[in-house]
């Protein structure tokens, strides 16, 4: 492993799991509190891909959330889900699903998402898992990630190269 | 995204933990069967069975080299796989570099205090 390990890491460990980590030169709760409060969300979730203009968050378990974004193509995406889970500033598991326009949610698949804040010597590692229904609803996930995404970057490539291979 | 018959299909190969361990172990450099069944601690059937695999979708090569079999990565099979997931990978990368400068900011101000 080399030094330059700021950009996410995302590995493919089963044929229905997306792992993603990054390390933060932060404390944990700091980490997790970005991750959970509406008004951070907002300003980080969308990365460079649209604005974000919607972010609720019922932080309990069994409470609501919902994300709403608009890309830079000028649509709407929406993703919402349920808190199963919740250490403050150790650990969410929270339930997501993208909405699709005329689609009941009901019928979309949801994945289940444990997101992890590990703290070593004041810098804090966050892992994503995204457990997916079945193979196939993972295979869609990662191509809906393509547009504009196919010549962003060779590094991301090198990234994804190292943690696969 | 269609996908063929597991053995064949670069995806699946890979998914596996034990072909993935392997796949790290020959990413640092060439091995021979016999270091590999060392390193993983497995036996010696298994890890060929995985080697096996491994060639059959072109994710591994293998050359003689006196009395040994040399194994290595070859990045050519792996290539449509990373081609595949580094548009979602950079929405998380971009995504997590915010927030970074969100993390960042709250630390600022909580040193301030």
């Amino acid at each position: 492993m080399t030094s330059t390990n700021r950009a996410a890491q995302l590995t493919l460990q089963a044929d229905d799991q997306i792992h993603i980590t990054r390390e933060f030169d932060a404390p944990r709760h700091l980490v997790y509190r970005a991750c959970t409060t509406p008004d951070l969300v907002r300003q980080w979730w969308g990365g460079q891909r649209g604005v974000v203009t919607s972010v609720e968050i019922d932080l309990r378990v069994g409470g609501r959330w919902r994300y709403v974004m608009t890309a830079n193509e000028g649509f709407e995406v929406a993703f919402h889900g349920e808190f199963r889970e919740l250490v403050p500033n150790e650990r969410t598991v929270t339930t997501e699903v993208f909405e699709m326009p005329g689609v009941p949610p009901e019928q979309l698949p949801a994945t289940l998402n444990t997101v992890t804040f590990v703290e070593a010597g004041g810098r804090t590692t966050m892992t994503v898992l995204v457990q997916c229904p079945s193979p196939d609803v993972r295979d869609a996930i990662i191509a809906s990630g393509m547009e504009g995404g196919m010549n962003e970057s060779y590094d991301a490539l090198e990234q994804v190269a190292r943690g696969l291979a | 995204m269609a996908r063929a018959a597991t053995t064949t299909d670069a995806f699946n190969a890979v998914a596996e933990p034990r072909r993935r361990q392997i796949l790290d172990l020959l990413a640092q450099g060439e091995l021979p069967v016999t270091e590999l069944v060392e390193r993983l601690g497995l036996a010696q059937p298994v890890v060929s069975k995985h080697l096996r695999v491994l060639r059959e979708v072109g994710a591994v090569s293998v050359r003689e080299d006196g009395r040994q079999r040399l194994y290595r990565v070859d990045g050519r099979a792996l290539k449509p796989i990373f081609d595949w997931v580094s548009g979602y990978e950079a929405l998380w990368s971009q995504r997590l570099d915010a927030l970074e400068a969100v993390v960042t900011r709250l630390k600022e101000q909580e040193e301030r205090r």
